[in-house]
């Protein structure tokens, strides 16, 4: 993990809230599905760092892949950061997806959910789309759908409105599919990830799920952003692991939601 | 050049930037963006007797030109810290400030005994966390109580004790002279303003906590204010905080009276700002014609 200044390549927006970011990237930087990017706005009276995924990384740069949350937030403020800005940030942050495991896994099946797809699509490009996906929007304002579609993974959609794919969640999209779920690796909001913990451990399912949680000084130091463990890790010696650097990423059965 | 040596407490540091305990956790988290031997010192997350789990989440909340935290004080405790943080930090060639929390007097005192045989420069006591339920700033906020703690702790300890205040008080003068009274060797102002945000959609706190404590440039001016009477109340030493991003704001807390200057939530801005806020003391220093830094400490003040 690093703090540098980046610039910015590219920005534009996918649908109404959501936004595709490309920044400056070296390509010898390692970076793993699932880890995450500390962004520093410019205005300084927004003092924290913005923890956003990595949807992707290739020749060009780091992508990143983020909702504009309100109007007055910092998401809109980066919203309006143009070509040949400078951005400071850190990382890539944080323990992400066994990628080796997976790639030794059968019937890997990834869930994202919102703003959960971005991180997504870099693990299915990273498994070389050998994987299903289940992708779940709030309406028919879909996105990154297609790029899921072109590495060859199988695609499932689900909506809360029932615009697009099954009504219902991701967990109502492999029910409608009767999916034979090997593995799941899940990113989204938490009762989604609750959802699909009981899921997995009521079948006996291995579990990876990304959590988000308010964050702070974003690199392992303040113990804003912990989790609940079911047991005493090494670090705190309590059982509360830091989201930011302990994961994002756990096995379902290490935390409590 | 300008010389940023100073003297506290008997101790000498090589200059008089410190981070403030909690932002920093005990420097390891923080040694991958800073040479920490550039430090003045490392002050450390409160430090207890027993691991302590701290509060539930949401623990922080972005304010304007600041933030709100009810972490709680979560920490592995003495045993931990003695064994892993305390021996990484020694190598470090820094100075090191270790800050003590505790529910009570005896556990307060269980952790100055545990500290008094190792070669830290100087405990800092916390009696003034306003996110816990039991000690913290029950014992921080009324004048006797802080003399009464003060000399309990000095009476275990030969090392340096620095009691850190609260600003959740009427007069933080009375405060600074329960602490010199109790025989304080110096006092750190100022901890967090206790602060609450509501999250008008779901008509709720948005801090598990309710409340939490207010940090950041937002109330840097608070600071200034309570170490200038600080510094006209008592004659031990301080170290200033609340607020400090720039060597701007270093700066105006040394001439209001603090011997060393400690920089809180801001590395959360930027993991490197201590280390430009030493750079900026210097070219300040250069600029103004100051050879020694000592020179400026309380320079505001008339008193003699």
């Amino acid at each position: 993990m690093e703090h540098k200044t980046v610039e910015i390549i590219s920005q534009e927006k996918l649908t109404e809230d959501i936004m595709s970011l490309w920044i400056s990237w070296e390509p010898d930087e390692a970076v793993i599905p699932g880890q995450f990017i500390n962004v520093y706005l410019k205005d300084p009276s927004r003092m924290l760092p913005r923890p956003i995924s990595i949807c992707d990384v290739t020749d060009k740069g780091l992508r990143m892949v983020y909702r504009i949350t309100g109007a007055a937030t910092g998401t809109k403020e980066l919203s309006g950061y143009k070509p040949k800005e400078k951005l400071r940030i850190t990382g890539p942050v944080g323990r992400g997806y066994p990628v080796e495991e997976l790639k030794n896994s059968e019937n890997v099946v990834l869930m994202g959910g919102g703003i959960g797809i971005p991180p997504m699509l870099y693990l299915a490009k990273s498994l070389g789309g050998r994987c299903k996906a289940v992708l779940g929007y709030r309406d028919s304002s879909t996105f990154l759908k297609e790029e899921f579609d072109a590495l060859g993974c199988r695609v499932l959609l689900s909506s809360d409105d029932g615009s697009v794919g099954v009504h219902g969640t991701v967990l109502d999209a492999i029910a409608a599919d009767n999916t034979d779920c090997g593995v799941i690796c899940a990113c989204g909001p938490k009762p989604m990830l609750r959802g699909i913990k009981d899921y997995a451990s009521s079948r006996d399912i291995k579990a990876y799920i990304s959590l988000e949680e308010r964050m702070a000084c974003g690199v392992g130091a303040c113990l804003g952003c912990v989790t609940k463990t079911q047991k005493t890790d090494d670090h705190s010696r309590v059982k509360n692991a830091r989201v930011c650097v302990d994961g994002p990423v756990f096995l379902a059965g290490e935390v409590a939601l | 050049m300008a010389d940023l040596n100073i003297t506290m407490c008997g101790r000498n540091f090589k200059n008089p930037i410190t981070v403030a305990s909690g932002t920093f956790g005990s420097g390891m988290e923080y040694s991958e963006f800073v040479d920490l031997s550039r430090l003045g010192a490392v002050t450390t997350k409160g430090v207890s007797s027993v691991p302590w789990e701290g509060n539930p989440v949401p623990r922080v909340a972005e304010t304007p030109s600041g933030m709100l935290n009810a972490i709680g004080l979560q920490n592995p405790g003495i045993d931990v810290f003695l064994q892993r943080d305390l021996p990484f930090l020694q190598q470090q060639d820094t100075g090191i400030i270790v800050n003590v929390c505790g529910h009570s007097e005896d556990e307060y005192l269980q952790v100055v005994e545990r500290l008094d045989d190792t070669d830290i420069d100087m405990m800092e006591i916390n009696i003034s966390c306003p996110n816990v339920k039991a000690g913290g700033i029950t014992f921080g906020t009324d004048p006797k109580g802080v003399e009464s703690i003060t000399k309990a702790i000095k009476a275990h300890t030969k090392k340096p004790v620095i009691m850190k205040l609260s600003p959740n008080v009427t007069s933080i003068s009375d405060i600074a002279r329960g602490a010199e009274a109790g025989g304080a060797d110096g006092i750190s102002l100022i901890n967090t303003i206790t602060g609450m945000k509501i999250d008008i959609r779901k008509k709720s706190f948005v801090l598990a906590n309710k409340t939490g404590g207010l940090s950041g440039p937002a109330i840097h001016p608070v600071a200034v204010r309570m170490v200038y009477e600080a510094y006209e109340a008592v004659s031990i030493p301080i170290i200033g905080m609340g607020g400090v991003a720039t060597c701007e704001d270093a700066v105006e807390l040394i001439l209001a009276g603090a011997t060393m200057v400690a920089v809180g939530c801001a590395n959360f801005s930027n993991p490197k700002v201590s280390i430009e806020i030493i750079e900026g003391l210097v070219a300040y220093m250069d600029e103004m014609n100051i050879k020694n830094v000592s020179d400026m400490v309380g320079a505001v003040h008339d008193k003699y």
